[in-house]
């Protein structure tokens, strides 16, 4: 039998000429990742069990982006222990306020994942990096510990969902409306403990920031990773940033996969996830009567670039509803000089956008936006669970930048086809 | 190993920021993060629960968030055994990795309600509930799990290797 594609890089790494769903094996890892919520524990559990030093200090990253710059004392700690880690054992790829930016963002703009990686991350959102062609997991702290110490972790080979895409995007749509209509279709568990590989002639019209997004909510669909394969515009995003030299794999052509899910891009619509779950979907059309009281624009999932460019080509020259608190928050200072270079900040703030620094503040309810009670938002980030923003009562409707720029301007939830 | 408890019941699709929200994500204190498990969705939870009781859900329970606050929050509050229909798999290996048990069982998750009296086998994989007077057989773990749980969590394990 044919190995997928996450399963021949799995097989690579464990030192396995070939690997089955189901089976348990340990694997060599390329990239170990933390941020300042979940790297504490690992410290801890690190120092606990009496590890003296780490299995390889180029291959491990700390990212200082969900509560920084820090928003209080207890958080101001976390930090601190982090910092005072990062610098006992030299990790070369430790981000403080200044270099940092969200971890998912920042990783494969610097070249840090390439593709034919396997690499596990203390944060959910790991899965982005399959968009470069590596196999990327989220794990938790004790898992982070372990990676640091050996360089290994196990792994149950996860069987796969083939999602065959077709067509081109239209005007409006974005990498976002394709993540979230697949989870709205097989909802929040319909790819628990598998992979999903996107395929087929659809890829090739997919820029890498849209392959980033669609990864980075692969989890929200229960998944152990997404995956695309390592095509021209893969080469040209890592060519000349990549910092080792990647490996490509491709899925043998008998892979077995457990469901096929034929995607027309060129059908897909602008669309919504309500609360309290992204597989809640609607298209925004339907989503016109609902009032807002704040939008985001921003996080791991959607504070790329091109997240920024869709925000502006809809803000730039206009105002925010008054009364709306529109934030807008580049993910990394890359990104956020690339705002002002491009003329992008003024017209931010000239519509009335507050821009912040990187951070992943408002999309777990840390800081910078919280919600109060009863309050609605539209927010480009990942989750919209109960409590997630603010108050337990507090809704947030996921959408794409275009979607959120456009609500932005009304004060209600807004097809941004009608104003591009 | 057995564990005994009255449960505490919920639905499908729990997610880790309702058992344990970001905003006390700040500390790793697990007595902080136990009086805190739940409160978005049952606000009594910390309070009512006792040494010993057992946690019983639907589908894809621990989905969302990787934060490892929320298995050792869910065991600090003195859980002794998640039951649930699936786990969300970061979830899954972080409760295996800290040593929290926890069983996938669909009939148990079906005919288990809140108050019942359960008892828990793990080397067997029986589920006794009491009240009911009824027995669920759950999947036992790979041994290779096993293995993890018997050594006490993973960086135990690892150590032991």
């Amino acid at each position: 039998m044919g190995m997928t594609m996450t399963q021949k890089i799995l097989a690579a790494h464990a030192g396995l000429p070939s690997v089955k769903p189901g089976q348990l094996i340990n694997a060599n890892l390329d990239i170990v990742l933390g941020n300042d919520i979940t790297t504490p524990v690992a410290i801890n559990e690190f120092e606990k069990a009496g590890f003296d030093s780490v299995y390889d200090k180029s291959r491990i990253n700390i990212v200082l982006d969900h509560f920084t710059p820090n928003k209080d004392i207890k958080a101001a700690e976390q930090s601190k222990q982090c910092r005072q880690f990062a610098c006992k054992f030299d990790i070369d790829n430790y981000y403080d306020v200044g270099e940092m930016g969200v971890e998912h963002a920042l990783l494969p703009e610097k070249g840090i994942v390439t593709a034919g990686d396997c690499i596990i991350g203390a944060d959910s959102h790991t899965c982005t990096y399959g968009a470069v062609g590596a196999f990327s997991t989220g794990v938790g702290s004790t898992d982070m510990a372990a990676g640091m110490a050996t360089g290994k972790c196990w792994f149950k080979v996860p069987s796969a969902i083939k999602i065959n895409l077709t067509g081109k995007l239209s005007k409006g749509v974005s990498g976002k409306d394709v993540i979230l209509d697949i989870i709205g279709r097989i909802g929040v568990d319909g790819a628990l403990y598998q992979s999903m590989e996107f395929v087929g002639d659809g890829v090739a019209s997919l820029s890498m920031d849209d392959r980033l997004t669609i990864c980075n909510m692969a989890i929200e669909a229960g998944a152990k990773n997404g995956i695309f394969p390592v095509d021209d515009i893969t080469r040209e995003y890592l060519d000349g940033r990549t910092q080792r030299e990647y490996k490509v794999y491709e899925a043998d052509e008998d892979a077995e996969y457990t469901q096929v899910i034929d995607f027309d891009l060129s059908a897909l619509v602008p669309t919504v996830s309500y609360p309290h779950l992204p597989e809640n979907t609607h298209p925004v059309t339907e989503a016109k009567d609902i009032k807002i009281d704040q939008v985001v624009i921003g996080s791991c999932t959607n504070g790329r670039i091109s997240d920024m460019e869709a925000a502006y080509e809809i803000l730039n020259g206009k105002k925010v509803k008054k009364g709306l608190r529109v934030i807008i928050i580049p993910a990394t200072q890359a990104i956020y000089k690339e705002c002002i270079k491009r003329g992008y900040m003024e017209a931010f703030i000239d519509a009335g956008c507050v821009v912040s620094t990187p951070t992943c503040g408002p999309c777990l309810g840390g800081y910078m936006g919280i919600l109060a009670a009863g309050e609605r938002c539209v927010s480009t980030t990942n989750r919209n669970f109960v409590g997630r923003m603010g108050h337990i009562s507090s809704e947030i409707y996921l959408a794409s930048p275009a979607v959120a720029a456009a609500s932005a301007l009304t004060g209600y939830i807004s097809d941004p086809r009608e104003v591009l | 190993m057995i564990a005994k408890g009255i449960v505490h019941r919920y639905q499908d699709n729990v997610d880790t920021d309702v058992i344990i929200p970001a905003r006390y994500l700040n500390t790793q204190d697990a007595k902080e993060l136990a009086s805190h498990c739940m409160e978005d969705i049952d606000a009594e939870f910390a309070k009512r629960v006792k040494d010993g009781d057992i946690m019983v859900a639907g589908l894809n329970f621990g989905c969302g968030s990787s934060r490892e606050h929320a298995p050792l929050a869910i065991k600090t509050a003195g859980i002794s055994c998640v039951i649930a229909k699936t786990f969300a798999r970061i979830f899954y290996r972080n409760a295996i990795n800290i040593g929290l048990p926890i069983l996938e069982c669909e009939a148990a998750s079906e005919a288990i309600e809140a108050g019942d009296e359960v008892q828990v086998d793990f080397n067997t994989g029986v589920i006794t509930n009491i009240t009911k007077n009824e027995t669920y057989q759950a999947e036992p773990f790979p041994e290779f799990i096993q293995e993890i749980i018997k050594a006490g969590g993973l960086m135990k394990s690892i150590k032991n290797k």
